[in-house]
């Protein structure tokens, strides 16, 4: 126990920033969602080391992970279908090439 | 019962005018079948009356309220008393026989003519007979159901007049058969004598209207009543009596001579009379239906009706101010209108100056005073009178078909045209002559002595010795222009091809002149004065019991003299052989040494009025109403609105409209849209990244803020 719990909480914050940047500065659709993941890994950091060092007592924290873990894997599966639905379409997947909808 | 008479002929109006119009069989069925159901009723009422003993004291009277006034409710009802069942039985024997009339007076059942359009009378048709010869014949009346559907509602004002027991309802039905009059006058209103006959007949009516409605206004502020009942109870009569009023008149008096003056304008009476003679334009069923048996009886039946109100202060000795009115304006017109007739050669003229003359009798009787004598006469004179309308209808129509027969354009209405009928329409010829002979009061036969009669008796025997002399001289120029009448109609030689191929008309116009002809005779017996020489108590006076049975005071018999009789039977077949003398070899209107300008031109009346009233009414509404009123006044004051509203409006759009409500509130907000939108519109590039770089941003900033003013 001599890892305070703000290092944890500096290593998510790093961890969400990189993939805020990666969603925000990548073209490509495959990478935006790498980085999507990369956030929801640095909340799952959160609420793991939340639960550790203030309330281990409770299974909040934990559950609250799998279960983000599992909306990540199915919103993964959508996201990758609909990305290679769109390059079936339009032969690429640069998210500035999917504008069916710009004024 | 008696609410329901007025009724048929109404609902037959508007059945025809709405539903059965296109139906000529139809309407004239209705027509006819709804005045014959009205006179079954009538009869059925007029012989239940005869049953009741005294029936003057247990008349039929009904009652509803009808307006709510204030505390009471006007109260309007039917009443029929000895009068009103004497009446009723004249109007319901005289419309019936009418109705039947115009069915073929209108030409049912012949075909539709070649050139006929509306509003002018049928020019008659050509058809081809199985000889293959064409010939000219008389055409139906293009708009005949029109003509039943004004008839049954003219039926249905005088049947509410008769039956009504209040003034109010009575008014009603004489302005229901003012207005149908007018109608019925300008029935053929293709012609412009006939519409401006119309209007003549209903301005001038209308004066009488205007004086009559003031009469029943005055009456019911004084009283609180219009009914009969009410009105004529010895109490209200004495009260009026004695309440002086203007003029010297006493109440009573005033509103009796405001109600004569509406009685003036109807019956056509000196100096209102001029509308009549000209509503012969009409057709000839009209003539005798409006203008002589029933419209213009009705306003005799008013004054009847009143002669409790007119008399009331009278005392017995002395006529008062408005009863001698009544005798001057009566005798005067019954001399004056005489005199016109004897130079008058339409037909029909002739009978409407008749009209005008014995209508004067009738108001010289209730003048003098002699109720009885008076209701007496109206009922003789509306059969006769009827009778001789439909005879000349008949001959008009006899001479009609005579002029499409031989192709010759002459006027059918004309005397000097005619000649020899009496061979060709006999049956017409003899219904004519009788009624010719009762209006001439031809002795003891016809009806017309005996009423006749009992006016100059009366006049007699109160001593009226003016009114007597006017009216035995009257009589004279009655039985002489009768007379004149029929000796050129009927007898000698024929003075046109017309006249020579004159036919008999059918049945639908016999019949009706062969009823009429008998009550012309029959009626006179039933009030045969119980004093005459031989005559007198072989049938008793039933209807001087019986009328006058309607007064509080039955009316005393008089006493009988020699004097009147002899005078009213010299006079009669005086004139009556004097023109049959005179004009027995007259042929050519030139030979009539009557046809003076003055005589012809009826005293030049009509020039008088237009030069008096027509004209300065005219001049009036051109140039007073019109251009001074009208064009100057209220069109400048309009005009002066107009501009006024424009300035202002003009005032609104440039300093108001345009720069603050377009400019601001509408240009304004538009363009303000617009531009917030073109330049929103470049923040909605479409990559994803650029929005949550913007809400990243955002974020960030709300939590600063959030931070540094919470933290």
């Amino acid at each position: 126990m001599n890892i305070p719990l703000s290092w944890y909480l500096i290593l998510a914050a790093s961890l969400f920033c990189i993939g805020l940047y990666g969603v925000l500065s990548r073209r490509n659709a495959i990478a935006i969602l790498l980085g999507v993941e990369l956030m929801l890994n640095a909340v799952n950091i959160n609420l793991v080391a939340f639960w550790r060092y203030l309330d281990p007592a409770q299974m909040g924290g934990q559950v609250f992970a799998i279960i983000v873990f599992a909306v990540a894997a199915a919103e993964v599966a959508v996201g990758l279908a609909l990305i290679i639905s769109v390059y079936r379409s339009r032969k690429s997947v640069v998210a500035d090439d999917i504008d069916l909808m710009k004024w | 019962m008696i609410w329901l008479l007025p009724l048929p002929p109404l609902l037959a109006f508007f059945l025809i005018v709405l539903v059965t119009n296109k139906k000529k069989a139809l309407s004239h069925t209705l027509g006819v079948g709804a005045a014959a159901l009205s006179w079954l009723g009538s009869m059925i009422v007029f012989v239940r009356a005869l049953g009741v003993e005294h029936f003057g004291e247990h008349a039929f009277e009904s009652v509803v309220d009808w307006l709510p006034t204030g505390e009471t409710a006007l109260q309007i009802g039917v009443r029929i008393d000895p009068l009103g069942a004497a009446v009723l039985f004249f109007v319901a024997w005289t419309i019936l026989m009418i109705f039947l009339y115009s069915v073929g007076y209108q030409n049912f059942g012949q075909p539709a003519g070649d050139h006929d359009v509306k509003g002018l009378p049928p020019h008659g048709a050509t058809v081809t007979d199985n000889m293959g010869k064409k010939h000219t014949v008389m055409s139906i009346e293009p708009m005949y159901s029109r003509f039943f559907a004004f008839l049954g509602l003219f039926a249905c004002g005088m049947y509410t007049l008769v039956v009504s027991n209040n003034l109010l309802t009575l008014f009603v039905g004489w302005e229901i058969m003012g207005l149908c009059s007018y109608l019925l006058i300008g029935f053929w209103y293709g012609k412009k004598s006939a519409r401006d006959a119309a209007v003549k007949a209903f301005m001038t009516t209308r004066i009488g209207d205007v004086f009559m409605l003031l009469g029943i206004a005055f009456l019911y502020s004084a009283t609180g009543s219009l009914s009969f009942e009410v009105i004529f109870a010895e109490g209200t009569l004495h009260a009026l009596a004695t309440t002086p009023a203007f003029f010297g008149f006493s109440a009573a008096g005033f509103i009796g001579l405001l109600i004569f003056i509406g009685v003036v304008g109807k019956s056509a009476q000196w100096p209102l009379h001029v509308w009549l003679p000209d509503a012969m334009e009409g057709p000839t069923p009209v003539s005798a239906m409006i203008h002589a048996a029933t419209m213009v009886s009705a306003g005799v039946y008013a004054v009847l009706r009143m002669f409790p109100l007119i008399t009331a202060d009278f005392s017995g000795h002395g006529l008062t101010m408005t009863m001698s009115i009544i005798a001057f304006i009566g005798s005067f017109t019954a001399i004056f209108a005489a005199t016109i007739a004897v130079a008058q050669n339409d037909i029909k003229r002739v009978l409407a100056y008749s009209t005008v003359s014995q209508l004067g009798f009738m108001i010289a009787a209730l003048g003098i005073g002699a109720y009885v004598a008076a209701a007496f006469h109206l009922i003789t004179h509306a059969f006769f009178k009827a009778l001789l309308f439909l005879g000349s209808g008949s001959v008009i129509h006899g001479m009609e078909h005579g002029a499409l027969h031989t192709g010759e354009h002459v006027d059918p209405q004309d005397l000097f045209n005619m000649g020899g009928l009496r061979k060709k329409m006999p049956v017409t010829f003899w219904t004519f002559l009788i009624g010719g002979l009762a209006l001439s009061g031809f002795p003891v036969l016809t009806a017309g002595f005996w009423s006749k009669d009992e006016i100059l008796a009366d006049a007699f025997g109160h001593g009226h010795w003016v009114v007597f002399i006017t009216l035995a001289v009257a009589a004279f120029l009655t039985a002489f222009y009768t007379m004149r009448q029929i000796t050129l109609a009927f007898f000698g030689e024929p003075r046109t091809r017309a006249a020579a191929h004159a036919q008999e008309t059918p049945w639908t116009m016999t019949l009706p002149l062969v009823v009429l002809a008998t009550f012309a005779i029959g009626y006179g017996w039933t009030g045969i004065p119980e004093h005459f020489p031989i005559l007198g108590g072989l049938i008793p006076n039933w209807f001087h019991e019986f009328v006058g049975g309607t007064l509080a005071v039955h009316p005393e018999v008089l006493e009988f003299s020699i004097w009147p009789l002899l005078a009213s039977i010299g006079v009669a077949l005086g004139g009556l052989s004097f023109g049959w003398l005179a004009y027995r070899k007259v042929r050519t209107p030139r030979q009539d040494r009557l046809q003076i300008p003055v005589l012809k031109n009826k005293w030049y009346f009509d020039e008088a009025y237009d030069f008096l009233f027509v004209r300065p009414a005219a001049w009036i509404a051109e140039q007073f109403s019109y251009l001074f009123m009208d064009r100057t006044i209220i069109d400048g004051i309009l005009h002066g609105i107009a501009r006024g509203a424009l300035f202002l409006g003009g005032v609104f759009r440039n300093y108001i409209d345009k720069p603050v409500i377009n400019e601001f509130f509408g240009d304004g907000t538009g363009n303000l849209v617009k531009r917030a939108g073109a330049g929103l519109r470049k923040i909605q590039v479409g990559r994803l990244q650029y929005y949550m770089l913007a809400s990243l941003i955002v974020l960030v900033a709300f939590a600063v803020l959030y931070y540094l003013l919470l933290a």
